[in-house]
This record gives C-alpha cells, sequence and structure tokens, in this order.
C-alpha cells in the first residue's frame, strides 16, 4: 500500500444555476492575459450541448486518455511514445481554434472618436487572432441554455445510442449545467503525453502542473487530455492548464471557482489514495467496471491501518485529520452520491458530480403529481430512461444502475426532508427504501444543503515550516520584490520571456479570507446588529446606525453651516450628532 | 581576409552557439520553446512541416557522412569514389527536396495565414531567410558538383579534399585556411552562412533542436514531483538571489 493524498472536488449540479460566475472570476484571476484569450480553466456547459470545444467528447475524433488492448494493459489512445515522436513536428489530432472559438474584442475606440454621422457608430468585433473584423459565430457558450435545441444538442456525443429515443419525445427533453475545470486525475494522460516530461503531479496534494520552464510546446498534452483541459497559450508557446488555485490551496483556501460559486454546489477536501492500485483499476476490462474500481483506489482515512501507512508514507497528521472531515470522502464513499465525469476515458478523474435530480422533479411537477412523494419519484426515475441515460453516459461509461441508485438516494432524502420541514413524522422506512440510516440521510442533508463554509472546504494549509514562503509575507526584505527585473515584464524573445516573466503568485492569505468569510461580525469592524434595512425605513428621522459613528473632531464635508441647521429630528440631537448634508431634506431649500 | 573568414569567423561564431546557448538556458528557460503555430492553421502545416523537419533531419545526417568521416575511411570499406557520390546523391537529393518543398510550403503559410503572419517576429523573418540561403546553397552545390558535372569534364570538386579536413580541423583547432581558398565559391558561400546561421542559433527559436525530447522513450509515464523541487519555492515563486539565501 503506497497511500498518496489528492485534492478533489464534488460538485452538485442540482445547484448550479448556469450562471458562469465560476467561469468568469477563474478568468479573471487566470487567463485575462494575451495568447490565453480562447482558455477557460473553468468553464459551465448546458447539457445535452456540444460542450468546449465542440464535441470533444468524442473521443474517436479527438484520441483522448487511455484504452486497453487485448492483453489487458493501457495504452494512450492517441498512440504511443514512437507514435508520438513521430506526429512531433504536426499533431494531428489537436483541435483548431475554431474548435474551441475565435476569441474577439470590439473596436470601442470608433464608439468614443466616431464624428457626427448620420447613422450611429457601432463597435464592431475584432478577432484577437487575425485583428480582422469577424462575425461571432461560435463562443465558449454559444448553446448556453440552449440544452433543447436540435441545432446544438442533437450532435452532443453523448446521445450516441440514445438519439432516435430523445428525437421521439422531444417535447419532453431535459437540461441542466455541468461547470467542469480540470479533473486533476490520478493517471493522467496530458502527464503520459508530454514528451518533455513538463507535467507533473504533485506528490503532496496530487495536483496536475505544467512546469512552465520545461514545457517545450509540443502540444501532446492537448491531444491527451480528453477533457480538453489543458490549452496552449499561442503567445508564449507553452501548454496551461487549470491549477486548482494552488497559490490559494496551499495556504488553506478554496479555489477561485468554488470560494465564487453562487450556489455553493462544490465541495473540497481531500481523498487518500492507494497509488500502487492506479493502474490496476484503470485497466480493468468493462467498462462498467471503472466506477466502482475507482472507488476500490480510495482509502478510508478513519482506518486505523490506513492512517498508520499514510504516516509512514509522510503525509503529516493534520492531513490525516482533514482527509478524516473531507466533505468529498463523505460524498463518494459514504452517501455514493458522488460519481465521476467520463471514467471511461480510464483516466481516473478527480472531480466528482452528484447527477442532478430536477430532470425527473420538473417532469413529475409538470404532470401535476407530487413531486416530492417518494413513491412519485422512485416510479419516475424508472421510467424517465432518457435523462438516465444520459446522465450515465456522462458519468458511468453507460450503466444506468449507480445512477439510478444515487437519484434514488437524492428523491429520498427530498421526500423524507420534507415531512421533518412541515413537522410531521419522520418516516424511517424512506431512508431505508434507499439503504441509509434516518441520521445519516440527515447529515447528507446538511452538507448538501446547508453546510456552511468550513463545512464545504477542509482544505489542510501545505506544511507550516514552509508557510512563510507560501504566503508571502511581508516579513521579507520589501526591496527583493522590487528588483529590476522583475519589472521588466518581457525578454528579448517575446512576451514572458526572459527572467522577468516570472511573477510572484500573491494571494490574499488564509486569515483574512477565513475570517471575512467565517465570522459572525464584520471584519471591518462593528457588528451586522446596528445595520439599519432600507427597506423598512420610512425616510423620517434618523435611525440609529444609518450612518457610521463619526470621529470626534472631524467636521463634516461641507463645513460650518450644519450647527445651525433646523432639523426636526430630535434623535439626532439627542446623539449629539451633527446632520449628515446628504440626507434629503430641508436643507437642501436652505442652501439655495 | 582568409583567415578571418575560414579561422576567425568560424570560431566567433562557434563560441556564440555555445555561449549563446548556455546563456540562454540560464537566462530563458520560459522562452525556450518551439512557438508552434498549428493552434491557428493545421492543414497547411500537417503536410509542410513533417517534410521540412524529417528532409532537414536526413541532410543533417548526410552533412555528419561527408564532413566528419573521412574519405580514407569509407575508401578502406571498399567504397569507392563513385560509388559514395551515388549513395550521397541518392540519400541527399530527395531529403534536400523535401526540405526545400517543406520550407517553401512553410514560408507561403506564413505570409498568407493572417494569424501565423502576425505571430512572425522579425527575429523569425532574418532566421528564415539565412536558413533558406543556407539551404538552396547546399542544393546548389549538390546539384551542381555532382550532377552536371559528373561526367562531363571529370574535375568537379570534390569537397571531401577541401570543406571536410577543414571543418574537421576546426575541432582539434589547427585549420587550414587554404582549404577552403580553393573552393568553389557556393561552398564557400554555403560554410560562411552556416556558421552564421550557428552564431545566430542560440537567439532564436531553432533552439528547440536541442529539446528533441529522447528522454521519453524511458521515462516513466506519469511523473511525481514534490512541492519542494518546484525551482524557487524558496520565497513565493521566486528563486533565492545572491546574496540573500536562507539560513537552512
Amino acid at each position: 500500500m503506497r497511500v498518496m493524498a489528492q485534492m478533489a472536488m464534488v460538485m452538485n449540479l442540482d445547484k448550479c444555476i448556469g450562471c458562469h460566475t465560476c467561469s468568469v472570476t477563474c478568468k479573471q484571476a487566470w487567463t485575462n492575459r494575451q495568447g490565453t484569450e480562447y482558455v477557460w480553466f473553468n468553464n459551465v456547459e448546458t447539457r445535452p450541448g456540444l460542450g468546449y470545444p465542440r464535441g470533444y467528447e468524442d473521443q474517436e475524433v479527438w484520441k483522448g486518455g487511455w484504452e486497453v488492448t487485448a492483453n489487458g494493459r493501457l495504452r494512450l489512445k492517441a498512440g504511443g511514445r514512437l507514435t508520438k515522436l513521430l506526429n512531433i513536428f504536426s499533431n494531428p489530432k489537436m483541435p483548431s481554434i475554431q474548435d474551441y472559438y475565435e476569441p474577439w474584442t470590439y473596436d470601442y475606440e470608433t464608439l468614443l472618436n466616431a464624428p457626427a454621422q448620420d447613422t450611429f457608430p457601432v463597435a464592431r468585433p475584432t478577432s484577437l487572432i487575425s485583428g480582422k473584423h469577424i462575425n461571432i459565430e461560435w463562443s465558449a457558450n454559444w448553446d448556453d441554455d440552449l440544452g433543447g435545441s436540435t441545432e446544438h444538442a442533437a450532435k452532443d456525443p453523448m446521445l450516441k445510442g440514445i438519439e432516435d429515443k430523445v428525437k421521439f419525445e422531444f417535447e419532453q427533453t431535459f437540461m441542466f449545467y455541468l461547470p467542469r475545470i480540470c479533473e486533476h486525475c490520478l493517471n493522467p494522460s496530458c502527464a503520459a503525453s508530454c514528451p518533455s516530461g513538463a507535467i507533473y503531479k504533485r506528490e503532496e496534494d496530487g495536483i496536475v502542473l505544467v512546469d512552465q520552464d520545461r514545457c517545450r510546446g509540443w502540444r501532446m498534452c492537448v491531444t491527451g487530455c480528453p477533457y480538453k483541459k489543458v490549452y496552449f497559450n499561442h503567445k508564449t508557446g507553452k501548454a496551461e492548464k487549470c491549477t486548482f488555485c494552488y497559490p490559494r490551496v496551499e495556504v488553506g483556501i478554496p479555489t477561485v471557482c468554488a470560494e465564487t460559486c453562487v450556489g455553493r454546489l462544490r465541495y473540497i477536501g481531500l481523498m487518500l489514495y492507494d497509488a500502487d492500485k492506479v493502474l490496476e483499476a484503470a485497466a480493468v476490462e468493462d467498462e462498467h467496471d471503472l466506477y466502482e474500481a475507482q472507488r476500490s483506489v480510495f482509502l478510508d482515512p478513519r482506518d486505523p491501518a490506513v492512517q498508520r501507512e499514510a504516516e509512514r508514507a509522510g503525509i503529516p497528521g493534520d492531513w490525516i485529520e482533514a482527509a478524516k472531515k473531507s466533505p468529498v470522502l463523505k460524498l463518494i464513499t459514504d452517501y455514493k452520491v458522488a460519481l465521476p465525469l467520463h471514467p471511461e476515458y480510464r483516466t481516473m478523474p478527480m472531480v466528482w458530480y452528484i447527477p442532478p435530480l430536477s430532470p425527473v422533479v420538473d417532469v413529475i411537477k409538470d404532470t401535476g403529481y407530487d413531486a416530492e412523494d417518494k413513491d412519485n419519484l422512485f416510479a419516475a426515475i424508472d421510467a424517465l430512461r432518457i435523462p438516465i441515460e444520459y446522465l450515465a453516459n456522462l458519468f458511468t461509461a453507460g450503466d444506468t444502475r449507480p445512477v439510478e441508485a444515487v437519484l434514488r438516494r437524492l428523491a429520498a432524502m427530498r421526500s423524507y426532508m420534507r415531512d421533518i420541514n412541515l413537522g410531521r413524522d419522520p418516516q424511517a422506512h424512506i431512508a431505508e427504501a434507499v439503504g441509509m440510516e434516518e441520521e445519516e440521510m440527515y447529515e447528507m442533508f446538511r452538507l448538501l444543503a446547508i453546510a456552511k463554509y468550513g463545512d464545504r472546504y477542509v482544505i489542510p494549509t501545505a506544511h507550516g515550516e514552509q508557510a512563510h514562503a507560501l504566503e508571502e509575507l511581508a516579513t521579507d526584505c520589501p526591496v527583493s520584490s522590487f528588483d529590476e527585473e522583475l519589472l521588466d515584464s518581457s525578454g528579448p524573445f517575446g512576451e514572458g520571456s526572459g527572467r522577468g516573466a516570472v511573477t510572484p503568485v500573491a494571494v490574499e492569505n488564509l486569515k483574512m479570507l477565513q475570517e471575512r468569510a467565517q465570522s459572525e461580525t464584520l471584519v471591518s469592524g462593528g457588528g451586522k446588529r446596528g445595520r439599519v434595512n432600507l427597506l423598512n425605513w420610512d425616510g423620517r428621522g434618523m435611525p440609529e446606525g444609518l450612518f457610521p459613528q463619526r470621529q470626534k473632531g472631524v467636521e463634516p464635508p461641507s463645513g460650518g453651516d450644519s450647527p445651525q441647521q433646523p432639523t426636526d429630528d430630535r434623535s439626532v440631537l439627542e446623539d449629539g450628532q451633527a446632520r449628515p448634508d446628504n440626507v434629503a431634506g430641508a436643507d437642501g431649500g436652505q442652501q439655495r | 581576409m582568409s583567415t578571418f573568414l575560414w579561422v576567425i569567423f568560424p570560431y566567433i561564431c562557434l563560441a556564440t552557439f555555445v555561449v549563446g546557448h548556455v546563456w540562454r538556458y540560464r537566462y530563458d528557460k520560459f522562452g525556450w520553446t518551439t512557438r508552434s503555430s498549428q493552434l491557428y492553421e493545421d492543414k497547411l502545416l500537417r503536410i509542410g512541416s513533417p517534410l521540412f523537419h524529417f528532409g532537414i533531419l536526413f541532410v543533417a545526417v548526410g552533412h555528419f557522412m561527408g564532413l566528419i568521416v573521412p574519405q580514407s575511411w569509407t575508401e578502406r570499406a571498399g567504397m569507392s569514389q563513385e560509388l559514395y557520390h551515388i549513395v550521397a546523391l541518392l540519400g541527399g537529393l530527395p531529403a534536400g527536396i523535401a526540405c526545400l518543398v517543406g520550407l517553401a510550403i512553410l514560408v507561403y503559410r506564413r505570409r498568407t495565414v493572417g494569424p501565423v503572419f502576425r505571430a512572425t517576429t522579425v527575429n523569425d523573418k532574418v532566421m528564415y531567410a539565412v536558413l533558406a540561403v543556407v539551404i538552396v546553397l547546399g542544393m546548389w552545390n549538390t546539384i551542381a558538383g555532382t550532377l552536371l558535372n559528373l561526367g562531363i569534364a571529370g574535375d568537379h570538386y570534390n569537397y571531401r579534399d577541401g570543406v571536410s579536413p577543414w571543418f574537421r580541423q576546426i575541432f582539434w583547432f589547427q585549420p587550414d585556411a587554404s582549404l577552403m581558398e580553393g573552393a568553389p565559391l557556393g561552398f564557400q558561400l554555403h560554410a560562411l552562412l552556416a556558421f552564421l546561421l550557428f552564431a545566430m542559433w542560440p537567439f532564436t527559436r531553432l533552439v528547440h533542436v536541442f529539446s528533441a525530447p529522447i528522454g521519453y522513450f524511458t521515462r516513466p509515464y506519469i511523473v511525481y514531483r514534490s512541492r519542494d523541487e518546484r525551482p524557487g519555492t524558496a520565497t513565493g515563486t521566486r528563486a533565492q538571489k545572491r546574496g540573500w539565501e536562507r539560513v537552512p
């Protein structure tokens, strides 16, 4: 047994409203640079739909991931080492910019500087690739919310085998959102495809990273990754990918996408696994067994034997503790409601998903039946073959049984909790029907519905003895960060060359952020109690807390007339405070 | 002049080549890349790039045969001058043609495909010009020296008597400039420009030649690395500066 720790994520798809906040904040943080205009480390897809890049899931076309040979060995689908090197001068299976989309900007200059003319000036879109005017015909989420459309959804590779039924029952179509980041796989085919050995998996937390100094731009990783989550920066000529926000995770705060998720649907925690078993599990013959095989690789940190082995493998004590409390462990191992995305690629992905029950619920609701009744839900899960088969194509290589089991658990939870919320007696048989204890079901509900920040993100910090360096604390010599080569942003061989390219990644430090996210009070001082709800304020008088306390000896901004100002509000005078001038009221007339 | 051209200049170029690479590797690992433009355009590259690269690899093997292996060795192995030329021609001509055709396709692509042209730097253009002239001159030497003269007057230039010994002498620091003085103009220009190309090499995208991923054959598929091995973890992502090393 060789215990390794892996930082993993679970997303609860029922809660995703497709707002793209994760994508936007991720882009702002990581890929708003030249060369990565088209790159989305995090993107949200409407399913059924084509995804980004278009149709990336069709591995018969793109040749991503692994396949099993006749003698039961794993082989890169795009070919082994020799094939790779023979094709090194031009990668035969690399998506072109058109498969992603041509990034553009608008010609705002015209809007601002256009002379007077009969027609309104317009800002025409300009390609960031060719610099010419373009017609925008596609983008990273062009088919957003078009889950049912024949034009886009019908081409979804995941509909193969059930396409006729979908057409047949098109009126009953369904839709949900799928946010995607790099899977940080246990058996990453991007790393295996890299001729230079620049992509590596970190021993400490399993995050898969590209060493920018070693990458030589051979582009084999782009082909190798079946999720198409390694991107080629066309400006620097290097591969880039989602970093699981390692500078943040190292100091114990969640990734940008998770932190900013409006629906709070992402869970981050550790998983311990047996590294010796990974290859064997990835090479099981039947695709349908891959989900179970991957689960068998995981170790339970609550098992003393595993703890001992983990310690022997050098995993620090606080990491083992964090692994025990991991919400990801609960969702994958205990409640068994999370499933991997496309296990059939055999990369052992580590961002898992709780499949959405919403397609099922929606159908029942539309028919007028009670969508929270257990029997109705169970019957619907059995009857609604199309959403189930589709979900199975995404999460279990087409095996509908695990998806059904998950949906039944979610349905049971829904129905069980309704009784509690309505003050009726909880019905133990609902939990039993899906093989759970009542208490367990309640715990699962808490984790899925109302888990707090600290429960959703259990992230042990990188080790204390290194924390000073990781947090880039101010105790470093302040001059050392301002030396001239950091200011020089580009070297002689194009953008990003030279040592000036290395910019320190500064992050908000752990304490600041956790304080803000978890405290009951406001970090800026004062409590929420004294605040005024403006919706209830009738505009008369000045309730306490409408304005911050004025400091003694500070003059009000508009000068000396305030002491003589007539006021009809006694509470202000009693407080001994001057009335601020920007309050709408009598003073407007007086000034005139 | 002759000493400068055939002794001093080559040494300047080779020194620049070696020192330049060491400097570039230390200073600019991040800029060390092929700077691929495949993302912009795929179809022409799919034909042109392998043609050019495989062509130039075979040309390199040919140069090794012609320049490094002395004539006496091949003769001792029982290979006559005529046989050698036929072998050189049979190998060299297709390789050279593939290389030239590939280059033509790639240059055409670079000029006509908008995004690719936009991504082409002045550095690239100068390098392509020198590279193209060197290749064309080399082809001309092969054709003129072998095909056109063969069997006409019998007095064609045998580079294995002139250029090759001079080239080898450079490496034991006793180059004889007179050997090159007698060579035809085509050979002289080819050699001079080739050395110029060597001097430019470390400062252009040609550095990617030295990234040929031979290690891929022997390394395990999945690379594991510890966070501590990451260069520059010392303070944040910055490397330690001289004089600021931490106390262990």
